[in-house]
């Protein structure tokens, strides 16, 4: 996704003088042709992101689109002050991009990890949260952040769901990808996660169960319509994030139908109980905190009282 | 780029900044009294800066307080807002009337300076954010070539911040010699003396060695900061440092050199004390 972020901004960069990128000193091999190409539409601040946010809020202020570049979540709670008081509060037009979103540099350890960013993020207002869960999502969601005036926050994965997008179909921020259709239940995933949520789907498929599956890539402003749809039209909703259960997707969503009087047949929230404390490749972790997608439709056929396809799931390869 | 109508301005702006500095004094303890607000002590303290700084240094106009060409001021030691709310209201940005809501329900003025007010450029309070938003302010500006000056003025306790040195050696590093960052520097922070604190000295040395051009002044002392300021940048390529030496309370006899009024608010006995010793002075 990082990539696909960085292709799609290089080649938008020409025709916008007023965008400006920022890194804390990170993106070695990934940034070097963007600073080669638009020098000065490049800065490196240094391993400083509180003043990285402070600088992007001023420049912001002064007329420039500006996008912070960090790792997990050094651009977000670092600096979570600057974010709130100069960038939300003042609506200066700053794009916060993290890569790494989640577990995604799994083996590096916890503190590369981005696994509250969600929660924290959406907590602030003014600001809107992008976590894309493919490469189509990536690019679309990073052109729709230019014109998209004020704070936002861009969460980067290291996995990305093979692509899910049908010929010619558009983007918007704030509305909810129905990726697979189904009635019987619902899984909603934010993120490169939507992977494992459509390989659920595809085991839970075999055993009769038809998902629908959502892509959330916009955590907020979150789209109520679609998933007062899903709670009404399918047995259940699941939510399913790489990222802490406080306050992240599935919180947002329970608030989001609540709110609306929409409460679904049943709830059931795929994530983070603890620290990612256990050392592992991305895959590896999501397998060890229950979240891969055999956890994941085990999980739902058994709260569906399946018992019979949660031993077929369990006997797969 | 618009006509700069900087140079008509300075005409017409005050020329008597002891005045001024007295008026401002005079508001905040009003203000102060009035709204239970605090921090007359960081007020009084950076009151002659304020006033020079308003009294011709910065070039910004009140009728169009949003021009692009202006002057930009970043009041990072925000619990002195209203300190700026009074000079912008001298100047008038706003009615001087409306300083009577300082601290009121339902009020733009914010004990904290609050940018919903023409003529501020940044709300801060929380401390150790304005350095880093006035050297963006700045780094913008010579990227596209502007000539405008981005001043920031500092407490001495925000120096304990992380983020200003973050700050300090950004803008040294990138010589952006558009950028003034002043220093209230009175020695007393929130709740107790610098030198219990966190002591900053050799404080200029500090400076200096992140790539600053740093000068020293009587911060009470309206000639020499008009001739500092009026004298930026010190040396063409680096940032400019004022550290201004202060007096906490400057202005007010029993408030000087003390911690306590740094929170409390001027009543009774108090208030008509230090009403009579500004009006003495005025």
């Amino acid at each position: 996704m990082r990539d696909t972020f960085v292709r799609t901004l290089s080649a938008i960069a020409e025709t916008r003088p007023d965008l400006m990128l920022i890194t804390a000193d990170l993106g070695f091999g990934v940034l070097n042709d963007w600073a080669s190409r638009f020098p000065g539409q490049f800065l490196n601040a240094g391993i400083a992101e509180q003043n990285m946010t402070g600088l992007a809020a001023g420049m912001a202020l002064e007329g420039r689109t500006v996008f912070t570049y960090s790792l997990g979540s050094f651009p977000t709670v670092r600096c979570l002050e600057q974010i709130r008081n100069d960038v939300c509060y003042h609506e200066a037009n700053v794009k916060i991009v993290t890569v790494g979103g989640g577990m995604s540099y799994g083996p590096v350890g916890a503190s590369h990890h981005a696994t509250e960013d969600l929660a924290i993020m959406r907590s602030l207002p003014n600001m809107v949260v992008i976590s894309p869960g493919d490469h189509w999502e990536t690019a679309e969601a990073t052109r729709a952040l230019l014109s998209l005036p004020g704070p936002a926050y861009l969460r980067l994965d290291k996995s990305a769901a093979s692509p899910t997008h049908a010929p010619g179909e558009a983007f918007h921020v704030g509305k909810i990808r129905v990726v697979r259709e189904g009635w019987d239940v619902t899984l909603a995933a934010t993120g490169g996660i939507l992977g494992e949520a459509l390989h659920a789907a595809d085991l839970l498929a075999a055993g009769g169960v038809r998902c629908r599956v959502l892509s959330v890539h916009t955590v907020k402003p979150l789209d109520s319509t679609a998933l007062e749809a899903a709670s009404r039209e399918t047995g259940g909703i699941v939510t399913i994030e790489e990222h802490s259960l406080h306050g992240g997707l599935g919180g947002a969503i329970a608030e989001a139908l609540l709110d609306a009087g929409a409460a679904p047949g049943f709830f059931l929230r795929f994530g983070l109980r603890t620290f990612s404390s256990i050392v592992g490749s991305q895959s590896y972790l999501r397998k060890v905190y229950g979240m891969d997608a055999r956890s994941i439709a085990g999980a739902v056929s058994a709260r569906l009282r399946l018992r019979h396809v949660a031993y077929h799931i369990a006997g797969m390869p | 780029m618009p006509e700069p109508i900087h140079s008509m301005l300075r005409e017409s702006v005050e020329t008597d900044t002891r005045a001024l500095a007295n008026r401002i004094r005079t508001h905040a303890l009003r203000m102060t009294s009035r709204g239970g607000g605090s921090h007359i002590g960081a007020i009084f303290s950076c009151a002659d800066i304020l006033a020079v700084l308003y009294g011709g240094i910065l070039d910004v106009d009140p009728h169009a307080p949003a021009d692009p060409g202006r002057d930009r001021f970043v009041l990072s030691k925000g619990h002195a807002g209203g300190g700026l709310y009074a000079v912008l209201a001298e100047r008038g940005f706003f009615p001087v009337e409306k300083l009577k809501t300082h601290y009121q329900d339902g009020s733009d003025l914010s004990g904290h300076v609050s940018h919903k007010l023409p003529g501020v450029d940044l709300s801060t309070g929380a401390l150790g954010h304005g350095l880093s938003v006035a050297a963006g302010m700045a780094y913008a500006a010579e990227l596209d070539k502007r000539t405008h000056r981005v001043f920031c003025l500092l407490s001495d306790g925000e120096c304990n911040e992380g983020s200003t040195w973050e700050a300090i050696l950004f803008a040294g590093h990138h010589g952006l010699d558009n950028l003034v960052a002043i220093v209230d520097y009175n020695r007393i922070q929130g709740i107790a003396p610098v030198s219990e604190v966190l002591e900053l000295a050799p404080f200029p040395e500090k400076w200096t060695s992140f790539g600053w051009s740093v000068r020293e002044v009587d911060g009470h002392s309206h000639p020499d900061l008009t001739k500092a300021m009026a004298d930026v940048p010190f040396t063409p390529g680096k940032p400019s440092c004022l550290i201004a030496r202060t007096t906490k309370g400057k202005g007010v006899s029993f408030m000087e050199n003390t911690v306590l009024w740094h929170y409390r608010i001027p009543r009774g006995a108090e208030f008509d004390a230090a009403l009579k010793e500004l009006e003495k002075s005025a």
